[in-house]
């Protein structure tokens, strides 16, 4: 769903300070810890998708999983996970 | 009530606090946050009795530190709310971080200083360290004298700060204890009076809160790319511009304003009995009728002394300072605050800077009194005057560096 950005033509561009478009820059692209769903274990209960700070947790068919774009490895899923149904393992190199 | 003048609605018997009250009340502001401090709490229970008695339709914010009250204020401005506050002391303090952001967001927001001296030792009295504290915060600053100048002054300074080439927010301060709790004689305006001067309110037009065409407010702006740090000068520079574009709209304001209600205050800087005057004291907020009594005084004893009272403070009014300076040989600038860095007032420490334009090395004196609501009698102007007079024999590069402290401890006081 896009919507039309503000449009701050004609205002003087150093009142206040806004920013109409998105930073290009992803979590994904620092984090050092990535998480990985054991989809047998996963029972949809949601309590990762209630925790997670930035909302990256997305649902599947029979399991809830995690959009690695804007994930930023912070772990609190996987602590948070009745099922330990979630494990946080390094990034390693690109 | 016949021979009332048509811009007033009725002349009322009120503190100081009230009278701010009755300014913000004229002025119809959307939202209105609070927390109560001492001593402003009775400005915001005047408040909120307006608004609960239906008398102000405006959102009364009752939250739970002063914190909030501006970060939350911030978020209204943003919408295009007018919006009010009042604080003291060290609710100014804990206001801190949202305070230096909001002249930084350009918001047109008015709040009341109660002044009050700051920590520590512990006192809930009068001074005015908490605002001297914030001076270059970025906020624009006046100072009133009387319970009337604080009415009149807080509904000029929404038309100041919504100057499209000003947008900056504005303080009103008045002295806790002397102005919030001393009652006199205040003239109310009417109504339309009021509506007609402030005209249509547009707060937001800069950077509007709107879901459907979203933005972010306050992004991540500098860093050590040349492009990342113009940006963040170009910030800078416009709030200096718009500071200094301030001297010319607070003067229009008043103008305006006298011609509307009737009622004359020196915009920038008052000069009291300076015409041939060979001293001035420089005074600031309500010590001024003392010392314009003490002036007065001093004329029947046949010296020439006069007083130079700031109102404005920020933007500094260097140029209107510089010549009510030039005017005379010798200044004594009283102060109710402490700059604990140059051990002397930081009014005194201003006027020291705005002499520089002058070219002339004038001797002054700096006095502190009128600490933790200490009296700043006739009596303590009369002796800043004698002190000013003996100045005027001493070339300023011998002037003791020291402040002349009025309230210290005398001979024979108790420990």
């Amino acid at each position: 769903m896009s919507r039309p950005r503000a449009d701050m033509s004609g205002v003087p561009d150093d009142l206040c300070p806004v920013a109409t478009v998105p930073s290009p820059m992803l979590a994904g692209d620092w984090r050092a810890m990535r998480p990985v769903v054991a989809r047998e274990r996963c029972v949809k209960c949601a309590i990762c998708w209630l925790y997670c700070p930035v909302q990256c947790v997305v649902e599947k068919a029979t399991w809830f999983d995690i959009d690695l774009a804007a994930c930023k490895g912070c772990g609190i899923c996987a602590q948070e996970c009745p099922h330990r149904a979630i494990r946080m393992l390094e990034e390693a190199g690109a | 009530m016949n021979n009332m003048p048509n811009n007033i609605s009725r002349i009322a018997v009120c503190d100081g606090n009230e009278a701010a009250a009755w300014g913000v009340k004229l002025s119809r502001p959307d939202v209105v946050a609070v927390y109560p401090i001492t001593p402003q709490s009775s400005l915001v229970e005047y408040l909120s009795k307006f608004i609960a008695d239906g008398e102000l339709d405006a959102e009364l914010m009752n939250v739970e530190g002063e914190h909030s009250v501006l970060s939350a204020l911030q978020g209204a401005c943003l919408a295009g709310a007018r919006t009010y506050t009042a604080t003291s002391g060290p609710g100014l303090a804990f206001m801190f971080e949202p305070y230096v952001r909001t002249p930084g967001l350009r918001l047109p927001m008015v709040a009341s200083l109660v002044n009050r001296d700051m920590l520590s030792p512990q006192c809930v009295w009068g001074g005015q360290q908490d605002v001297m504290t914030v001076r270059d915060a970025g906020w624009i600053h006046m100072f009133c004298e009387s319970a009337q100048e604080v009415l009149d002054t807080v509904i000029m300074a929404y038309r100041i700060a919504e100057h499209p080439e000003v947008m900056l927010p504005v303080n009103v301060n008045h002295d806790g204890n002397y102005l919030s709790y001393g009652v006199s004689r205040v003239e109310i305006p009417s109504q339309p009076v009021v509506d007609a001067f402030l005209g249509d309110k547009n707060v937001n037009w800069h950077a509007a809160l709107d879901p459907d065409r979203p933005m972010a407010v306050d992004p991540l702006t500098g860093g050590a790319d040349a492009e990342g740090a113009a940006r963040f000068a170009a910030y800078r520079q416009s709030l200096c511009r718009g500071m200094q574009n301030a001297l010319a709209v607070i003067t229009d304001v008043h103008a305006e304003w006298e011609c509307a209600s009737g009622r004359a205050f020196a915009p920038l800087v008052e000069e009291y009995r300076l015409e041939d005057a060979e001293i001035a004291l420089v005074t600031i907020g309500s010590m001024s009728g003392a010392a314009k009594d003490a002036v007065d005084a001093a004329r029947e004893a046949g010296i020439a002394a006069g007083v130079i009272r700031i109102k404005t403070f920020r933007p500094f009014p260097v140029e209107a300072l510089a010549r009510a300076a030039g005017k005379v040989r010798a200044l004594g600038v009283v102060d109710r605050a402490v700059s604990y860095g140059w051990n002397c007032g930081p009014v005194c420490q201003e006027v020291l800077g705005a002499l520089y334009r002058t070219g002339r090395a004038i001797p002054v004196l700096s006095f502190i009194g009128g600490l933790a609501g200490a009296d700043l009698t006739g009596a303590h102007f009369t002796r800043a005057i004698e002190a000013t007079r003996q100045a005027l024999a001493t070339p300023p590069e011998t002037l003791a560096p020291a402040p002349v402290w009025l309230n210290a401890r005398e001979e024979g006081m108790p420990r």
